[in-house]
Order: structure tokens, then C-alpha cells, then sequence
């Protein structure tokens, strides 16, 4: 077949846009069907209702209901609403979890065994999110759960309850209990960032006589700000579209009084629990957290794009580059 | 390297000098590390011991009868068998990785080495799709696969996790290939081969390695994930492993000597996964987020 040169032949008929247009064709096919449609169909359903245009009536239905936004619920806690929900969710699962694999990362530089210890600090990483949810349930729970009787045995005896039962403990409980989950997402990516810097930045500040926490604060900290800006990036993305970590621990309904209810539950309930289904609440929903997700996807990129040139001249990075400049 | 004698081990361990800083950072990592698989050693503290005896706290030891008898119950679970669930979960997770990187490695290609006008552009937005969550396509997607008569059925799931894997294959493909040296490929046209052969013949063996990193990934996501599994499938017998582990709790009861014997069932497979391809795991988790 191949000695008279019929299948070269039969190659050539094809025309080169026509091979090349092929290498896209799947791609296009599933993304615009799967994904770029269903997104633009949700953004028109949450401009209708029953098949007419309401403008933003769906978006001001979602905000002004207590479910989305509490802010009378402040003086005694939650539940707060779902957008409040993931605001302070972020507030305290970023920095805990950051600092804690930053720390550690640190920490198992000059540890034996240190990927076993990663390892063990992952394992939360690769577990299904619902079953994260269900673990930490099992650890709230009382008496079977180790976390109020552990606080019990400690002597605080308020916090020796039913945590999953009662709204404060269950959201607070759920956002500590996510950091033991998702930490070690920080921890990897700085262990990686940091061998990546030259030891000798180390050993020339320590010959300085630098003591460890300035060797800290003017070297890894600078230079390892591109790493800190994808941990932010990413970590924010997620506590966004938390949503199985919260149906595991609780159920569609966000737990007792809806205290630990997210966005991303609140849209998978109206839109596939409530009966009869509030489509165009849910797809107000989902548009709106998408459009959280997406500021800050643009506003990071931009950042880690731009960011180079700005931090120069910094303060911060000033002994980095010196050190730099010597070794 | 010839074995060193006992004497001079022992020499050896005489030199070794402990600092007490270099104890202390052990004791608090390796400490911190063992604490942090507590509720793992809970759960499956709960999975191997009768309901009875956990019932007021796994970490009570009077009495300790280990069993297996709750991952047999689970497995052959008269209304959710673990064994189903696991079954449908690799019948979905298997063509949901191989497809995506197929197709994610053709559009990589593509956006790497051919020219067209707005490529940055269309490729950058394409990429920004990972930024959207599961619940913006959720309603529309569910009606299109009711139309297409693909809603509960494994085919429909694939082709969703398909999609939705594309755009972070395609930012970890377009990388990868930009790595490639041309001149090979180059050599290759000169030869008179299409793009296409190039593509198959030498392109797909060198990515070997970049396959073998997205395929650890993409199999986890969709093993892990529970969202588009939860919207599309609900017959009994169709539910994924995921799907099943809160099914076995009743409203005002939960069996906690199933339903942890039924999580390891789930969980052990990622973690296999990631115990023996850590590498790949690893290189494929910083790959699409630090060099991207």
C-alpha cells in the first residue's frame, strides 16, 4: 500500500486549514455545548421569569432575602446568609491555611522524612469533598465525635456539645475543620516554591548573622510572593464554590437553621431541591457567585501578571536581591 | 561502596551532635504531621469495631473487637452496595480522563504551534473557564441532557467531566508542547508528513509523561467529584461511589459503623493513587497552577 506512495497522496488531498481546523473541533464541540452555552442559558434565565424579561427582579429577589444576606443576624451569629457565609469563610480559612502550610513548609525544610509528614497533611487534599464533609461531621458530632469531648476533657464544657446541632458551632466548626482539609495544598506548593531559591541567599544571611525570623520576613517571604498569589488565587476560588464539604456535614438545607449554607448550595437547592424548582433564583445565584469568581480570577491574574514589575523596588525584596547580587 | 564495620558506626553516631533546635523542629512536625491523620484513624476506628462500642467515642479501648463484618455490610449493602458504586465510579472516571486528554491534547497542540487570529485571546478565555463553578451551567445542562436523552446515563456524565476537564488540560498541554523543541516536528514536514502524523507519530510519545501527570489528576477530580454526578444520575443502581456514603444515613439516624467502613471504600482509591503516583500528582498539581 505504502510503496506507491497512495496514502502520501491521499494525505495531500486534504487541505492544511482543514487537518489543522480538526486538532480544534472536539474541544469546540464539548466546550460550546457543555460549557459556554449552558453558561450564557443560565445568565438569560436569571433575566426572566415564566418567559418574560424581568430585568433584575431575580438578582434583588436573592439579595434581599434573609437566605443570601442576614445582616440582622450580626449581634448573635449566624446563620448570616450564604454571601456572608462564604465572606467569612474566606477571612478565616485563607489566612489559617496559608500560614499554616507556609509554616510547616518551612519547618520540613530541614525535617527527615518530610514527604511522609506532607503526605500525611495531604491526604485531606485528595479526598472527596463530601466525604471531607461527612469526616467532619463524625468529629462535631456528640458524643461520638472527638472534638467535643476533647474540649470536655479540657474543661470547656460549653463547647462539649452536639457542635453540628447548633448554628454558631457548626459554621465555626466547618470552617476549622476545611483548613485541616485543604492545607496541605499550601504546604505542597511551598515546598516546591522553596527549593527553588538558591540556598546560598540562606547561608549568606545567616553568615550575616541574620536570626531566623529576618531571614524570614527579607528572604523567603519576597521571594516566594509569586507562590503566595496562586495560594490566594486558588484558595479563594475554592471557598467560593464550597459545596460538598457543606452537604456532608449537613444537607441541602446548610445545616441547623441554615448556618453553615453556602451560594453554591443555596443555587443547587432552589434549582434541583425546591419543589416546584426556582430556576431563575438559581441561575440569579449561580450568575452572581459567578461573578465573584470571575472578579477575582481577573483581578489575581492581572495582579500575578503585573506583579513583577510593581514589587520591584519594594522594601521587602531588597536584602533578597542584594544577597542575590553577592552569591 | 563497601559496608562500614561496627566500630566505626558507632564512631560515626558519636559525631552526630543533636542541636536541640533540630529536635524541637522534628518533634513539632512530625507531631503535627501524625496529629493531622487523627480523624482518619477515627474513621477507621469506627470502620473495623462494632456500632456499640464507638458510640460514646472511638478512642475508648475497654473493650475492642476488630471486624470486618461493616465493609461487608457496606459492600453488599441491600440499597447502596459500595461494590456498584465503586464499579460506576471507575466506568465513568475512566473514559472521563482518557477523552478530556485526547481532545485537551489536540487543542493544545494547536494553540502551541499553529497561527491564527486572537489566539492569546481565545486561549486565555478558555482558561478563565476554570474559574466558573459546577452550579453556572447546572440547570441548562441538565435540560440539554434531558433532551438528549442522556440524563442518568454514564455516556451523559462523560461527556459532561469531558468538557469540563478541557481548559486546565489544555493551559497544562499548550505549556508543555511550548517546551518542545520545533526542529524536530520541522524535520518531520520537510519529510513531506502532515500535521496530523506529526501529531500521532511524534508529538503524543513525547507527551507520554504530561499524560501520565493529567491522568492522575483528572481521574481523582472526577472520582472525587459529587456535583454533576448528583444533578444527572439518580437511579439507584447508577449512583456513583461518591453519591452513596450520605445515602446510607437515615433522617434522624446515621449508622456511623457503615458509613465510615463506606467512605474508606471511596477514599481508598485516590489515596492509592496518590501514594504510588505521587510524582505525577505533584508535578501535574504545580504545573497548572505556578507555571500557569
Amino acid at each position: 500500500m505504502r510503496a506507491n506512495g497512495g496514502a502520501r497522496r491521499l494525505h495531500l488531498s486534504f487541505p492544511r486549514p482543514l487537518v489543522r481546523a480538526a486538532f480544534f473541533i472536539p474541544a469546540v464541540l464539548l466546550l460550546l455545548f457543555l460549557v459556554i452555552l449552558p453558561i450564557l442559558q443560565t445568565i438569560f434565565l436569571s433575566f426572566y421569569s415564566d418567559g418574560a424579561f424581568v430585568g433584575v427582579d431575580n438578582y434583588s429577589d436573592v439579595v434581599s432575602d434573609p437566605a443570601t444576606i442576614n445582616l440582622r443576624g450580626f449581634p448573635r451569629g449566624p446563620p448570616l446568609g450564604t454571601l456572608v457565609h462564604n465572606l467569612i469563610w474566606t477571612a478565616i480559612h485563607l489566612p489559617m491555611s496559608l500560614f499554616t502550610g507556609l509554616f510547616l513548609a518551612v519547618l520540613l525544610q530541614r525535617v527527615r522524612g518530610a514527604s511522609i509528614v506532607k503526605s500525611m497533611i495531604f491526604v485531606g487534599m485528595v479526598t472527596p469533598m463530601i466525604l471531607g464533609g461527612v469526616i467532619l461531621r463524625f468529629l462535631f458530632e456528640a458524643p461520638i465525635g472527638l472534638v467535643p469531648s476533647a474540649f470536655g476533657a479540657l474543661g470547656f464544657e460549653s463547647l462539649n456539645v452536639n457542635w453540628i446541632v447548633h448554628p454558631s458551632t457548626l459554621l465555626f466548626g466547618l470552617i476549622f475543620g476545611s483548613v485541616w482539609l485543604w492545607t496541605g495544598f499550601s504546604l505542597i506548593l511551598y515546598s516546591a516554591g522553596l527549593t527553588t531559591i538558591p540556598k546560598d541567599y540562606f547561608e549568606a544571611a545567616r553568615v550575616d548573622g541574620a536570626s531566623p525570623w529576618r531571614i524570614f520576613r527579607r528572604i523567603t517571604w519576597p521571594l516566594l510572593r509569586p507562590i503566595t498569589l496562586v495560594v490566594v488565587t486558588m484558595t479563594v476560588l475554592w471557598e467560593l464554590k464550597l459545596f460538598d464539604l457543606v452537604l456532608g456535614a449537613t444537607n441541602a438545607g446548610g445545616g441547623v437553621g441554615s448556618a453553615a449554607d453556602v451560594l453554591a448550595l443555596q443555587m443547587y437547592r432552589y434549582g434541583f431541591v425546591a419543589l416546584p424548582p426556582r430556576v431563575h433564583q438559581a441561575a440569579a445565584v449561580a450568575t452572581l457567585l459567578t461573578g465573584l469568581t470571575l472578579a477575582w480570577t481577573v483581578m489575581m491574574f492581572r495582579h500575578i501578571l503585573l506583579g513583577a514589575r510593581f514589587s520591584r523596588g519594594k522594601r521587602s525584596g531588597r536584602l533578597a536581591r542584594r544577597l542575590a547580587g553577592r552569591a | 561502596m563497601r559496608r562500614p564495620t561496627a566500630a566505626q558506626l558507632v564512631a560515626r553516631l558519636r559525631r552526630i551532635r543533636v542541636r536541640p533546635s533540630a529536635l524541637l523542629a522534628h518533634g513539632v512536625a512530625w507531631g503535627i504531621g501524625l496529629a493531622w491523620l487523627i480523624p482518619f484513624l477515627g474513621l477507621a476506628m469506627a470502620a473495623i469495631r462494632p456500632i456499640g462500642e464507638i458510640l460514646f467515642g472511638w478512642w475508648d479501648f475497654q473493650s475492642f473487637h476488630p471486624t470486618l463484618a461493616n465493609f461487608a455490610i457496606a459492600w453488599d449493602h441491600d440499597s447502596y452496595p459500595m461494590s456498584e458504586g465503586l464499579r460506576n465510579s471507575f466506568l465513568v472516571a475512566i473514559p472521563s480522563t482518557l477523552i478530556p486528554i485526547l481532545v485537551g491534547a489536540m487543542v493544545g497542540y494547536g494553540f502551541a504551534r499553529f497561527r491564527f487570529p486572537l489566539r492569546d485571546y481565545i486561549f486565555v478565555s478558555v482558561v478563565v473557564l476554570m474559574a466558573i463553578p459546577q452550579q453556572m451551567v447546572a440547570v441548562p445542562l441538565f435540560r440539554t441532557m434531558l433532551a438528549a436523552g442522556l440524563v442518568d446515563t454514564f455516556q451523559g456524565l462523560i461527556l459532561v467531566h469531558s468538557a469540563w476537564g478541557i481548559p486546565w488540560i489544555l493551559l497544562f498541554m499548550r505549556n508543555f508542547f511550548q517546551t518542545l523543541p520545533a526542529e524536530v516536528e520541522e524535520a518531520a514536514r520537510v519529510d513531506g508528513a502532515g500535521d496530523f502524523k506529526i501529531f500521532v507519530k511524534i508529538v503524543m510519545p513525547m507527551a507520554l509523561p504530561a499524560f501520565a501527570a493529567i491522568a492522575v489528576l483528572q481521574f481523582m477530580w472526577v472520582w472525587n467529584d459529587f456535583f454533576f454526578a448528583q444533578i444527572l444520575m439518580y437511579s439507584q443502581d447508577q449512583l456513583l461511589a461518591t453519591q452513596r456514603v450520605t445515602r446510607l444515613a437515615g433522617q434522624f439516624y446515621s449508622p456511623w459503623d457503615l458509613m465510615s467502613a463506606a467512605s474508606i471504600i471511596v477514599l481508598i482509591v485516590p489515596v492509592a493513587l496518590y501514594a504510588f503516583l505521587q510524582r505525577y500528582y505533584i508535578r501535574g498539581m504545580i504545573g497548572w497552577t505556578i507555571k500557569g
